[in-house]
């Protein structure tokens, strides 16, 4: 059982909720503000099961806490979709869609992995990223089948995040599972709603690659982390 | 010495007057959260599942029932998270569905929303959010009397 393996999964819930609670305060309407500041509470509630199993099978002392602050940007192993800046209202409600559609595949199949704790974070989070996943759809259907201006940049954000898709289907031994296997249902439903959505899949299938290998993050990364890790970097000794 | 220990069904008892921090209405018990209560030597072993994986009540709650049951003499007391099964609105009880719908917060339903409004009781409902102001709940309204209310999320 790779240590890797949960690390990458705790990682993208860990950077993708942070991007997300970037939103609190800010968002476009007060229903959206609540409905963004929850997911990226389900999503590092997932964090801290997923790098707390991490921390006690890797065995050297460090806990979920460690794994999140006291690390630097190479050491990160989420996808690239997840670090991408929250741009528009638009683009973070695309990548929140990308990502969830992947993501519920990979917890469904996961929920039958072997190993029973693994199984089990799973389970408690496929519940959550149900509702992630219908929301983001919602979301995406009403804005690409919206007003001109909508589609427009939904459909710019559609262009602008696909050559991140590629990457959460690339897998190694580090992975909890074969993750190129989830391609055919990502396709399927990703048609079902970019056709409700008016929007048009890019011809181009280009990925950029190294976020889960940690071989190349993008620059944004480094810049969310600082913000992130601000506190406990300060003060290593705090404790709340 | 051997003292009186308190029973696993008085300590049922002493959480079920335990109320939930976000929605007090309700009790721990009510919710459906503890799933196991027994003596292990002279331990006494609570086991908690949370609602929501990131529900900031947690920890919250923990801290209750560690008061509550020190109060009533428990002195070594272990609480165990438990994550699988994972958390349902099945295991909430049916008092605590009544309770929820008289405090004006629309119990859990099958169907995936609100069967009527907690208020005067109008099938006439429509969703405004998916989320509402605790992890746990989803923001509908009342197309007959016009008041917003929150709804117990079915997961």
């Amino acid at each position: 059982m790779s240590v890797q393996g949960l690390i990458r999964m705790g990682d993208n819930t860990l950077v993708l909720g942070q991007r997300v609670s970037e939103w609190c305060g800010h968002a476009p309407a007060l229903e959206e503000d609540i409905a963004l500041a929850n997911t990226a509470l389900d999503l590092i509630g997932q964090t801290q099961l997923w790098l707390g199993l991490a921390a006690e099978r890797e065995g050297k002392g460090r806990t979920a806490d460690t794994l999140a602050y006291h690390r630097d940007a190479w050491d990160f192993r989420n996808l690239l979709v997840v670090e991408q800046p929250n741009r528009d209202f638009g683009v973070t409600m695309m990548r929140q869609f990308l990502f969830d559609a992947w993501h519920l595949e990979a917890l469904k199949a996961l929920t039958e992995h072997e190993d029973a704790e693994i199984a089990a974070i799973a389970q408690k989070s496929v519940k959550e990223v149900t509702y992630h996943r219908e929301r983001s759809s919602d979301t995406v259907i009403a804005l690409g089948d919206g007003t001109e201006e909508s589609h427009e940049r939904m459909q710019a954000a559609l262009d602008r995040l696909w050559p991140y898709v590629g990457e959460m289907f690339s897998t190694d031994e580090d992975d909890l599972m074969d993750v190129s296997a989830l391609r055919p249902a990502f396709d399927a439903y990703l048609e079902t709603v970019l056709a409700e959505a008016t929007l048009s899949r890019p011809d181009s299938d280009f990925a950029h690659m190294g976020g889960k290998t940690g071989a190349r993050h993008t620059e944004h990364l480094g810049h969310m982390l600082a913000t992130m890790q601000v506190l406990p970097r300060s003060h290593p000794d705090a404790t709340w | 010495m051997v003292t009186t220990r308190a029973s696993v069904e008085e300590v049922w008892t002493w959480l079920a007057a335990i109320p939930d921090p976000e929605i007090p209405v309700i009790s721990l018990v009510d919710l459906g959260i503890i799933r196991n209560v027994q003596w292990l030597d002279d331990t006494l072993e609570v086991t908690v599942t949370p609602t929501y994986s990131g529900c900031p009540a947690t920890s919250i709650i923990n801290m209750e029932i560690e008061t509550a049951l020190h109060a009533k003499g428990i002195e070594n007391l272990s609480l165990k998270r438990q994550i699988a099964p994972p958390w349902t609105t099945d295991w909430m009880t049916d008092t605590g569905k009544a309770k929820l719908e008289s405090y004006g917060i629309a119990p859990p339903q099958p169907a995936g929303g609100p069967k009527r409004c907690p208020r005067c009781q109008s099938s006439q409902v429509e969703k405004i959010s998916q989320f509402g102001s605790t992890p746990c709940k989803a923001q509908w309204r009342c197309t007959d009397c016009l008041e917003p209310f929150d709804y117990f999320k079915c997961i």
